[in-house]
Parts: structure tokens; C-alpha cells; sequence
């Protein structure tokens, strides 16, 4: 009797999960079909429609596929199997994803290599196959990992945190990482490149983390700050300081620029915060929007000013503090005894960088302690409460506008005298979204999870057009880079399906008692408020 | 005589087009606890949140020991020396015990601060057993407390407190209301408080005052209000004694 039931509970489940399949195959077809399957080109004239039905049917069946074997094996899993085994898979997968990827990579560059001898694209293949075993492999793991803990009753907490206690040798890590970057054996300029990048996000991440973070005002214009302060430099380094001052001035001009465009944008920050105080949340964000736009749109169409969207070039590049970085016996190489080569600015951008973010997080977490900062976080708290205790609310936003305003212009010198040219085209709200889901997806208000989140997502970008194995895979036009966003997107689901508060969550406080009342800290319960 | 500290005439305040305070006179003298009671809606915490400046009122003028406070923007007038324990309790959830009190000493001098916190413990010992302990993951009870601790930090000459009963155990109140006695009776601190819980709030107050619809429908010293018909009526009878 009871061997029957379970014969046909089984049998229905087989029919549910039969059924689950399909429609989930359908809900794939109404979304990729006219997404994937139908595409709008333009050649000599008019419009024509191409479909690409074989396309849409590999994804369908790659995403159907993906939900019966989840049906199958994980939430319908049957009884033999044990989490153990799906651990065990999981190391072999991850193991077959390592040696997959490794075979492939060495050998994705040489044509003549066994694997291309083979079938050319054969190399990428196994790429793509290394990274897909990887994940999945790790995937199997971590889940097993943590039902084989869960069974056992220990307190599961996930990856990070277990890191978490460990949070300030991280960031002493990385400082220390950074600081001998351009001199590690094997880092060439693309590396720095990429640093110089990463730390200029890291810098606008925690520029804004004072106003989003810490204040808790939804600012979605950030980038506004950023371009007044690539165009103070631009435009006085080019146009006004040299009629000022005269030529001369030019090899100085970086280091008398950068404080005014600090000051510049601080004075916008102000600008920007005085119609708004009153406002929050979702009225705030959309109010700091059309900000940001407003002022893209005035350096596109003020022309006289702003040379329009043509932007400014021949913006003058850094000294070393009057020194340049020229091929000549004036030059840096020259002075200081050494031979010439283009990578010594480079190394100093980054080092100007470096110590330009380091100053904005020293100034951002030594605020923190004193009144104006605990001031911010209060108010992110509770407003009405921050008022009711004597603070002066009006204040306390501005200057958190302000000085997050000041850290971004001072983002944005640094830009335009990196970049020798700057239009209006890098100051689009893509620039605010992504910094503001680097704040975001590092845990508001934390100031290692900024520097985490900026390696992760500029990483991802980067990562995207290094994947030239891909176009050798896809259908031919196909671009890496033009799924940029799309990795981004992908992995910022990732991290807030598992990390729902960011990546970092532990807030220090601001003040302790002295040792006397250390044993408190046994006390310190982490919330989940 | 007793010197008014705190004089509200005539206030009269609006929220839109909406009346919520009728014309209220009251005064609070050094060193008196004072009540409010009435029932919901009746306007009571309006009354409070426009002694401290928000909203504003529209008739009537506020004066605190001397000084006009009408129109004073609501940080000066905590810098005069009203604290505030408002409505809700409101500490700051994400931020630890002890942070909570640095945020009450917001406007006073940073060389009392540790004077200041060492009382503040004295008070309410189970706060420094959680110093360290973020405000949002504190009982009610204690979050009243330190609700009330955050606004001492302030040495305030006036402390108003709205509903600090609120949602709490019996047990709690009462040792909530003894310590408000204790600040009047050892440290001189003039009270000014609202209640829903008339019969501790009226027992423990010098003088009370009863609100209705935003008019200020009675007055008396707590004991006379306590054995008043009417009062028991509306707002003792079956209610908690
Ligand atoms: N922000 C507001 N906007 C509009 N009306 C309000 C606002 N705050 C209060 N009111 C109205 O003003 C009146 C008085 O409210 P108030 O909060 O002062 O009552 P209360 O006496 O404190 O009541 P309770 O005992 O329930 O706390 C109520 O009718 C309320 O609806
Ligand atoms: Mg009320």
C-alpha cells in the first residue's frame, strides 16, 4: 500500500517536473525568441529582418536542459545521493575546469599547437568548457560544503564572512600590494594601466561612499563632480592659466589646478545640495539625476566654453613637480640618472593616484570619528532624531555633498590629466550607475568593500575584453567587449543574491571605551537590521 | 515663586490645512514634572515637536528661560537646553550603544563626556553591560532607556518626553518612571511629560494638563486630576491601574 502511494507520488513528480520543464523552455522561447531570434539590420537601405532560429533554439535547449538538471539532481535529488558525492563532484569538476583551462590557454595563442591541429577553434573551446566545469565545480562545492556543516548543526556563514574578522589585514594587504605594484617582476603597462583605473574608481567609490554610504543620500549624478572637475583642469591648464600666468606656469599647473578643482566641485556639491535638502530616497535620486544630466548637457552645448562634444584636448600631462616626463636632457630620466622610457609616467600617475585615493580614505574615515561624520551616519539613520538631538541637519548634508563633491573632482583632474582630453562623452550616467553600484555592491558605508567591489567590477570589465577565445566560438561579429555590461549586470545579481547588504556588512564603530571595558566585546552581537 | 521655565501661549499649529493645536497655553516651572495627558490624535506630540521647532507654529509664541524660541531653528533651541526623547524612541538602529550616547552629546561640551556617560551608566546600568551592541538589536525596554540616556547627554535644563512607556512591560515603566522622580527629585531636572498611561503619569507629575482635539481642556496638580470624575472616566477606568 505504501510502495504504491510512492509509486505514484513518484510517477506524478516525474509529470510535474516534466511539465516544469517545458513551460520554463516556453518562458526561454517568449523572452531569447524575439530578443535572439530576430535582428534589425541596416544594409544599403532600409530595414531587414534576420532570424536566427538555430541561435534561439541552442539557448532554449541550453536553458531547459539547466532546469532538469536542477529538478533532477538538486531539488528533486534522489536518496542515494549524498551530499558527500556532490562534493566529491564538484572537486572533480573544479579539477577537469583547471587542467581544461590551462591546456587551452597555453595553447590559444599558437596556431600550430596540437590542440589547433585538431580543429582551430578547439583551444577556445576548451576554454569556455575550463570556465564552465570551474564554476559549477565550485558551485557543487560551497553548496555541498555548507549542507554537509548544516547537517552537522555548525553555524554556516559563507565565504566572506569568514573573511570578515579578518577585514584589516585585507586592507593592509592590499595597501602594501599597492604600493610595490609597478615594481612586481611581470607587470608591464597594461597591469598599470588597469591599476591606475581600478584606483581611480576606488577613489570616486569612496568619494561617494561619504554621500550614499555614510550620509545616506541617494546621489545618482556623482559623475557630475567628476566632469567639473576634468573640466576645471582641462580648461584652466589649457586656456586660462597660460593667460594668466604665462606659459611657464604649464609644468605646475596640475598641482595649483588640483585643489581649485577640488574647491570647484565642492562649490557644485553645495550648489546641488541646497534645492534638494529637503528631499529623500527615490526623490533625491531623481532630483541628483537630472543634476548630473544638466550638467552634461550645458558642457555639450555651451561651445565657447567647452569646445561642445568635441571636449578639450592637448590637456598638459603631470610633472614631477615641475619636472616632465620628456625624452631630453631637462626631462626626469635625465635629472634623476636614468634612462628614458615612457613607463615612468605611468608609474607616477599611479603613485599620484595611489596617494590621492589613500588621502581620501584617511580624510573619510578620520571624519568619520569626528562630529561632522558620526553626524552623517546619524542622519542616515534617522533625521528627525539627528535634529531632535541638537544637529544641525542643513549643514550636515551640505558638507557631505560637498566634500564627497571635492573627492570626485579631484577624481576628475587626475582623469583629464591622465588622459590628455576630455568631452562629454565620459561623463554619462553609466559612469554614476557603476560607481555607485561599486558603493553599493561593497556594503554602504564600507570602505574595504569599495576597493573589493571597484577590483571586481572593473575587473569584469576588463576580464570581458581579454575573452578573445570567445569570438573564436561565437558566430563570427561577435564582440567580448559589447557584453561588458552584461557580466557586470551578472555578477552584481551574483552578489546581491548572496550578499543582500553588500560585500562587506561589518560597520566599526566609531568609538570605543578604553581598555577597562574590553571585556564588552564578547557582548557585541552582530545585527541584521 | 516657582519660575516658569518653559511658557507656550496661544500656539497654534497646522499640518497642510489641517489644525492639530488650538490655541494651547501652558507652562512648565523649574524643577515641576509636568503631564500631558489625552488620547490619540489628540495633538500631545505636535505640542512637543513644536516646542523643539518642527513643525513650526503658526499663531502664539514659545518662550524658554527667558528667551523667545518662536521662530528658533531647532538645533539652537536643544542648544539652549530642551532635550528630546521623542516619539517611537527613534535611536539610531545600525549604530552602537555607545555611539547612540556620543550622538546626545552632540551639543554639549566634549570635556563632560565621560562625567556625562558615567552617569548615564549609573542610571541605566544594563546600557554599559551593551555599550558595544548595536541600538537596533536592543530590547524595547532598553532602547527606552537609552532613548532617554541619549537625551541626558545633552544636560538638558528641560527634558520632554513623549510616551516612554510605550509597548513596555509593567515592571519597566515603573522602573522607567522611579528614575524619572530620581533625575527631578536628586538632580532638579524640570520634566516635561506625554503619557497614554495616565494613572502612573498623573501619580508621578506635579502638574497635569489634559489635551482634547488640540485644546487644552484641563488643568490641576496630578493628584487632583487622578481624583477627578471625569478624568477617571475617560481615561483610567479599565485602563491600566
Ligand atoms: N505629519 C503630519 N501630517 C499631517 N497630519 C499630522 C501629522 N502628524 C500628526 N498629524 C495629525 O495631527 C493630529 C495630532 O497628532 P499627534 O501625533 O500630535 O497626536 P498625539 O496626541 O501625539 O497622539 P498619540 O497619543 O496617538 O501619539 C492627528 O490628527 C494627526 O493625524
Ligand atoms: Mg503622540
Amino acid at each position: 500500500m505504501t510502495a504504491a502511494t510512492q509509486q505514484s507520488q513518484a510517477g506524478t513528480d516525474y509529470r510535474r517536473i516534466f511539465i516544469d520543464t517545458a513551460l520554463t523552455a516556453l518562458i526561454a522561447l517568449a523572452i531569447i525568441g524575439p530578443i535572439v531570434g530576430m535582428n534589425a539590420t541596416a544594409p544599403q537601405g532600409g530595414l531587414v529582418l534576420e532570424y536566427r532560429w538555430t541561435m534561439v533554439f541552442w539557448l532554449v535547449a541550453i536553458i531547459a536542459a539547466g532546469r532538469l538538471f536542477l529538478q533532477l539532481l538538486v531539488w528533486n535529488r534522489p536518496a542515494w545521493v549524498e551530499p558527500i558525492h556532490i562534493k566529491r563532484t564538484g572537486a572533480a569538476a573544479i579539477a577537469i575546469g583547471a587542467v581544461a583551462l590551462l591546456v587551452g590557454l597555453s595553447n590559444m595563442d599558437s596556431p600550430v599547437g596540437f590542440l589547433a591541429q585538431i580543429h582551430p577553434s578547439l583551444a577556445a573551446w576548451m576554454i569556455a568548457f575550463g570556465v564552465f566545469a570551474l564554476v559549477l565545480g565550485i558551485w557543487l562545492m560551497t553548496s555541498a560544503t555548507k549542507e554537509i556543516a548544516e547537517a552537522r548543526g555548525a553555524q554556516t556563514g559563507g565565504l566572506m564572512r569568514a573573511v570578515e574578522p579578518y577585514g584589516k589585514y585585507v586592507g593592509v594587504a592590499l595597501f602594501l600590494i599597492a604600493v610595490v605594484l609597478p615594481f612586481i617582476p611581470g607587470v608591464d603597462r597594461r597591469i598599470v594601466d588597469l591599476a591606475i583605473l581600478m584606483l581611480t574608481y576606488v577613489m570616486l567609490g569612496w568619494g561617494l561612499n561619504i554621500v550614499v554610504g555614510l550620509a545616506g543620500l541617494l546621489d545618482l549624478g556623482y559623475v557630475a563632480f567628476y566632469a567639473v572637475g576634468a573640466y576645471s583642469y582641462a580648461l584652466l591648464s589649457t586656456v586660462y592659466f597660460p593667460l594668466w600666468f604665462g606659459e611657464g606656469i604649464t609644468p605646475w599647473t596640475f598641482w595649483l589646478v588640483l585643489p581649485l578643482a577640488g574647491l570647484l566641485a565642492a562649490c557644485w556639491g553645495i550648489i546641488l545640495g541646497f534645492p534638494v535638502l529637503r528631499l529623500r530616497g527615490d526623490y533625491l535620486a531623481i532630483v541628483t539625476l537630472a543634476f548630473g544630466e544638466i550638467i552634461r548637457v550645458i558642457l555639450i552645448n555651451w561651445y565657447d566654453f567647452t569646445g561642445g562634444p568635441n571636449g578639450v584636448s592637448d590637456i598638459p600631462r603631470p610633472s614631477f613637480f615641475g619636472i616632465p616626463f620628456s625624452n631630453d636632457e631637462n626631462g626626469f630620466a635625465a635629472t634623476f640618472g636614468l634612462t628614458y622610457s615612457p613607463l615612468q609616467r605611468i608609474i607616477f600617475l599611479y603613485y599620484v593616484i595611489l596617494v590621492l585615493a589613500l588621502i581620501t580614505n584617511f580624510v573619510t574615515t578620520r571624519l568619520r570619528k569626528l562630529p561632522v561624520g558620526r553626524a552623517w551616519e546619524a542622519l542616515r539613520e534617522d533625521e528627525i532624531a539627528c535634529r531632535s538631538l541638537g544637529i544641525n541637519t542643513t549643514n550636515t548634508k551640505l558638507t557631505a555633498f560637498a566634500i564627497g563633491a571635492m573627492f570626485g573632482g579631484f577624481a576628475g583632474s587626475f582623469f583629464a590629466t591622465r588622459q590628455g582630453f576630455v568631452s562629454p562623452e565620459s561623463f554619462v550616467f553609466m559612469e554614476s550607475a557603476i560607481i555607485l553600484a561599486i558603493v553599493v555592491l561593497g556594503g554602504l558605508g564600507s570602505q574595504i568593500g569599495v576597493v573589493i567591489a571597484s577590483i571586481v567590477v572593473i575587473g569584469a570589465f576588463e576580464v570581458f575584453r581579454e575573452m578573445a577565445f570567445l569570438k573564436a566560438i561565437m558566430p563570427a561579429g561577435f564582440d567580448p567587449v559589447q557584453f561588458r555590461m552584461l557580466a557586470v549586470g551578472i555578477a552584481m545579481v551574483l552578489i546581491m543574491r548572496w550578499r543582500p547588504r553588500g560585500l562587506i556588512t561589518k560597520r566599526d564603530p566609531s568609538i570605543y571605551l578604553k581598555e577597562k571595558k574590553a571585556v564588552s566585546a564578547d557582548l557585541v552581537a552582530q545585527g541584521h537590521g | 515663586m516657582a519660575k516658569p521655565l518653559l511658557t507656550v501661549r496661544g500656539v497654534e499649529t497646522f499640518y497642510g490645512k489641517i489644525q492639530a493645536l488650538r490655541g494651547i497655553d501652558l507652562d512648565v516651572n523649574e524643577g515641576e514634572i509636568v503631564t500631558l495627558i489625552g488620547s490619540n490624535g489628540a495633538g500631545k506630540s505636535t505640542l512637543m515637536m513644536t516646542i523643539c521647532g518642527t513643525p513650526r507654529c503658526r499663531a502664539g509664541s514659545i518662550n524658554f528661560g527667558g528667551a523667545d524660541i518662536t521662530q528658533s531653528p531647532t538645533h539652537e533651541i536643544v542648544r539652549l537646553g530642551i532635550a528630546q526623547s521623542p516619539e517611537g524612541r527613534r535611536i539610531f538602529p545600525r549604530m552602537t550603544v555607545l555611539e547612540n550616547l556620543q550622538m546626545g552629546a552632540a551639543v554639549s561640551d566634549p570635556k563632560h563626556f565621560d562625567e556625562d556617560l558615567g552617569r548615564a551608566f549609573k542610571i541605566f546600568p544594563i546600557l554599559e553591560k551593551r555599550q558595544g551592541q548595536r541600538g537596533g538589536t536592543l530590547s524595547g525596554g532598553e532602547q527606552q532607556m537609552l532613548a532617554i540616556a541619549r537625551a541626558l547627554m545633552a544636560r538638558p535644563r528641560l527634558l520632554l518626553l513623549d510616551e516612554p512607556s510605550l509597548g513596555l512591560a509593567p515592571l519597566i515603566v515603573k522602573q522607567i518612571f522611579e528614575v524619572i522622580r530620581d533625575l527631578n527629585a536628586n538632580q532638579g531636572l524640570t520634566v516635561f511629560l506625554v503619557e497614554q498611561n495616565a494613572f502612573h503619569a498623573l501619580k508621578l507629575a506635579h502638574r497635569a494638563y489634559v489635551m482634547v482635539n488640540g485644546r487644552i481642556t484641563m488643568t490641576g496638580t496630578g493628584s487632583q486630576l487622578l481624583a477627578s470624575p471625569e478624568i477617571r472616566a475617560a481615561y483610567l477606568e479599565g485602563g491600566a491601574h
